[in-house]
């Protein structure tokens, strides 16, 4: 037995609904947070910051984002990338066109905006369910990267459309180092994830449930159901604007409508099958497979294959592999790792026993 | 007026070739209930094998029996690797999974071929010709013709051959389809490969206008504006809901783009099918069902 | 029984598709009665539950409720009028807690913001308790604590029809329509479904209308029966004027049982 239990219950409703029950769950969590937001910015080095913590994190966001829409409230979307890409213009417009525009502002603000563009494209979801509402958030992803193009007020008349991150100052600190925009996306992501995971412990997050289990039912109980969805629709795009901007400008620096197209909405998408629909653990874990398993195959190539297979052929295997584990995942664990890691857990309550 | 009818029938033409990959997706919907997005990575499959082949040297007939047989086997595996494991799961399962299945068929084509554009010239010239004063696309008319004989030859095997009528009796009911005897898993098996075979002459004649590459794959895009307005159930509707999108996005295309800028071609499908769904929320051949509880 | 009904449906049609579904439909239902409505298969029995709270609209006929009347009542408003029910094939949540589900048919009766509850701040605290405290009410009256956290979609179908009626209590409903709230269930389980659906009348005071095939526990159980046969009324009265009716004999207790 790694950790006992015993002794620990709960003596009131809130209490229940905390995150961890067990304290050596709580205080694992609490290292954890610690070690990231202390311990990482001196340990890590800039390579690890640029190419693996930040974009986990971004990812994780949106994956977030993505899976209150479709995990927990049912409604598909192929449009994530086009709410990140408000998101991200929103953000850069905010700060540059308003003076003083504090940069977190600017994000909530980014998302803000998201979140309305979200709704808009969320109406049909009233009138048209399943499939069919693929269409409306996949109007939303031409649309959106069609205006960005097509109107340079967007990108303050940047011949290429493209847009640079403001100054990452807040309250006089400096985020602009390696090191700085990661804890600025930890902060913000931490934040986000505290907030998304109190809504789905929420009277709104059994809401979503139940439109995603049974909408008919949903709606004899007297669940508004276009207020329901409406939420889902509004507060994923918030979290995904964020993330867009955060991806624009503590990731990248410098992005373009088409950073944000369709192949981006099929990652996301993808985040959420391998990482677990419907459960907020699983967002980091699907980001995190998402980031290393490609940095993993090119270094296995490079290894072990040098010379042999050239970067293109490298991209194709890693199509086939993508592909093949979705399929994998859907077949054998349609909960995805947020479920493998949950068997590995009732597991460690009980090891060395089996039962 | 000359000019807009020349538009309009060019419009309708060209919508015929998004009838041509939608109707491979409503083959495999009607009878699984399968929301294939991999169609359009099952058309740059069948175009890049075909051409590949002739580039090696293989006769026209030889490439196009090589190409189906690859497209049976594709079928086969599909059948037994992806849908019968997900026999009886929720269609957003299987749709998620033919987003994986796109990939993995993608990345196959593009490993064994190559990802170099290729040009394919089926011996038809693109040389628009005069049809009662109008200027039309030899073409066209041509890809045309084939979608016509296509659906001919479709509703053909339907409607009287022994494996049409049990395909038609899965897609009306599983269950009693199963109950009479009728093999399910034959039944997807030969839907997938006929849609790999619609995929194939999608593929070849897109390939002609267009070169084979990989953005073959993305017309699947096309498609399914094409199905939410015609119905993913109905190969009517698939031809109607073609000649519509092509139609009015060409119109839009050289009446609205000057007003509010070009490259509107990306969206302009999906904004009339959504508000074609506000109207009819089944589309305009699909029926909806009466929810029952 | 005295006093005005609480439920009155007036000539009530409806078809599907132009196949005639239900035929001119009238019946009361008094306060704190609990309403059996029996028939064959395809009588129509559904479709009228559908129709008192809103699922479908009826081609012609009003729905009195309380005192008001509706052309056409949306589920939503029969919800917030007070209407309740179960649904024939069980329309649970499956992927969620037996709590869980309990809870959401608490939804009218949460005050607090989805800002409040997320921020923990202003009434949140004392609505989570409350509406937690009521659904264990309702989970103790039907005895299901035990699986209080288990998936609903893993419990056994008998457990899952009191879930159900769990569902439809929780929201303290003046009026609770139960589509075949024993079906499929063996005689011990029908009759400690009989003494849940007693118990909620008797202690509670709600109305109650139910759709059973069961005409044993039909007659034990209500104080009114309406016999539906071919979308059309053939009987209405206590079970023993129902029993005694030649034309409710005839189409239905004579044939099929």
């Amino acid at each position: 037995m790694l950790y006992r239990e015993s002794g620990q219950f709960s003596t009131s409703y809130l209490a229940e609904g905390r995150l961890f029950k067990l304290y050596q769950q709580r205080w694992g969590f609490y290292a954890l947070l610690a070690f990231a937001f202390l311990a990482v910015p001196y340990l890590g080095n800039d390579y690890w910051f640029s190419a693996i913590l930040i974009p986990f994190l971004v990812l994780s966001l949106a994956g977030l984002g993505l899976n209150l829409l479709t995990g927990y409230a049912g409604q598909i979307s192929l449009g994530s990338a086009a709410f990140m890409a408000v998101g991200a213009f929103a953000a850069y417009n905010f700060q540059l066109r308003i003076d003083g525009m504090p940069l977190l502002l600017g994000f909530f603000f980014g998302g803000v905006t998201a979140a309305l563009v979200g709704v808009v494209f969320g109406l049909p979801s009233l009138r048209i369910k399943g499939f069919y509402l693929l269409v409306s958030t996949l109007a939303a992803q031409f649309v959106v990267t069609w205006v960005l193009t097509q109107f340079g007020w967007f990108s303050n008349y940047n011949s290429s459309g493209v847009i640079s991150a403001p100054p990452l100052v807040i309250l006089g600190h400096d985020f602009s180092s390696p090191a700085g925009r990661y804890l600025l996306t930890l902060g913000v992501a931490a934040a986000l994830f505290w907030f998304a995971h109190n809504i789905v412990h929420s009277e709104l997050g059994r809401r979503w449930m139940a439109v995603r289990d049974m909408d008919t039912a949903a709606a004899v109980i007297g669940i508004p159901i276009l207020q329901t969805k409406l939420l889902a629709f509004a507060i994923s795009s918030f979290i995904l604007g964020i993330a867009g901007a955060l991806w624009a400008f503590a990731y990248l620096g410098t992005v373009e409508p088409h950073g944000f197209d369709l192949s981006r909405s099929f990652q996301i998408l993808f985040i959420i099958i391998i990482g677990g629909m419907g459960s907020i653990l699983g967002n980091f874990l699907g980001a995190a497979f998402i980031v290393l398993l490609p940095i993993l195959l090119s270094n296995l190539s490079a290894t072990f294959l040098a010379g042999v297979v050239d970067p293109g052929q490298l991209e194709n295997l890693q199509k086939i592999i993508f592909g093949a584990l979705i399929i994998f995942f859907l077949i054998k664990e349609p909960a995805g790792l947020a479920r493998l890691w949950q068997a590995f857990r009732e597991r460690s309550r009980i090891w060395p026993l089996r039962f | 007026m000359e000019f807009f009818l020349e538009v309009l029938i060019g419009g309708l033409l060209a919508g015929l070739m998004y009838s041509l990959v939608a109707i491979g997706f409503v083959l495999i919907y009607k009878a699984s209930g399968v929301f294939n997005f991999a169609q359009g990575a099952m058309v740059l499959f069948a175009a890049l094998t075909f051409v590949s082949l002739l580039e090696r040297g293989v006769p026209f007939w030889g490439a196009f029996a090589v190409t189906l047989l690859s497209m049976l086997m594709l079928a086969w595996a599909i059948e037994r690797m992806v849908l019968r494991p997900l026999v009886n799961r929720p269609p957003i399962t299987l749709f998620m999974a033919t987003l994986g299945l796109s990939y993995i068929i993608e990345g196959l084509a593009q490993t064994l071929w190559g990802a170099q554009v290729h040009g394919l010239d089926l011996g038809i010239s693109d040389e628009p010709f005069e049809v009662a004063g109008l200027l039309l696309s030899q073409f066209d008319l041509f890809a045309a013709g084939t979608a016509g004989l296509l659906v001919l030859a479709l509703s053909l095997l339907f409607n009287k051959t022994r494996v049409g009528i049990s395909l038609r009796a899965v897609a009306d009911d599983q269950l009693a389809a199963l109950s009479i005897g009728i093999k399910l898993q034959k039944v997807w098996m030969i839907v997938w490969a006929v849609a790999g075979f619609v995929g194939l002459v999608a593929g070849l004649l897109w390939g002609a206008r267009l070169g084979v590459q990989f953005s073959l794959s993305l017309i699947v895009l096309k498609a399914l504006p094409v199905l939410i307005i015609g119905g993913f159930t109905s190969i009517g509707g698939a031809i109607v809901g073609g000649l519509i999108i092509g139609a009015s996005e060409k119109l839009a295309e050289v009446y609205l783009g000057p007003v509010i800028g070009g490259g509107i071609e990306n969206w302009f499908p999906y904004v009339l099918a959504l508000l074609f769904l506000l109207v009819r929320p089944a589309g305009i051949f699909g029926e909806r069902a009466i929810e029952r509880v | 029984m005295a006093g005005a009904p609480l439920l009155e449906l007036q000539h009530i049609s409806l078809s599907f598709k132009g196949v005639k579904a239900v035929t001119d439909i009238s019946f009361t239902v008094q306060q704190g009665e609990i309403c059996a409505l029996i028939g064959p298969n395809g009588a129509g029995k559904s479709s009228l539950l559908n129709v008192i709270n809103g699922v479908y609209p009826p081609d012609e006929g009003m729905v009195g409720f309380n005192g008001n009347s509706y052309r056409k009542m949306q589920s939503h408003q029969a919800a917030v009028q007070g209407i309740a029910r179960t649904f024939q094939n069980i329309a649970l949540f499956k992927g969620m807690s037996v709590l869980d589900n309990v809870l959401t048919g608490r939804n009218l009766k949460v005050k607090s913001s989805w800002l409040e509850q997320t921020f923990h701040i202003g009434r949140a605290a004392s609505d989570i308790a409350k509406q937690r405290q009521k659904a264990e009410e309702v989970i103790d009256f039907l005895r299901i604590n035990q699986w209080r956290n288990s998936i609903v979609g893993t419990l056994p179908y008998g457990l899952q029809k009191r879930v159900e009626l769990g569902r439809a209590l929780a929201s303290e409903p003046r009026l609770l329509l139960l589509d075949e709230p024993m079906a499929g269930m063996n005689s011990e389980e029908k009759a400690e479904m009989s003494g849940f659906i007693l118990d909620t009348q008797r202690e509670l005071g709600t109305t109650v209308v139910l759709i059973e095939h069961d005409i044993g526990v039909v007659m034990g159980l209500s104080d009114h029966v309406v016999v539906l046969d071919y979308g059309r009324k053939v009987g209405d009265g206590t079970p023993d004027e129902v029993r005694r009716n030649p034309e409710v004999i005839a189409a239905y207790l004579g044939t099929s049982h």
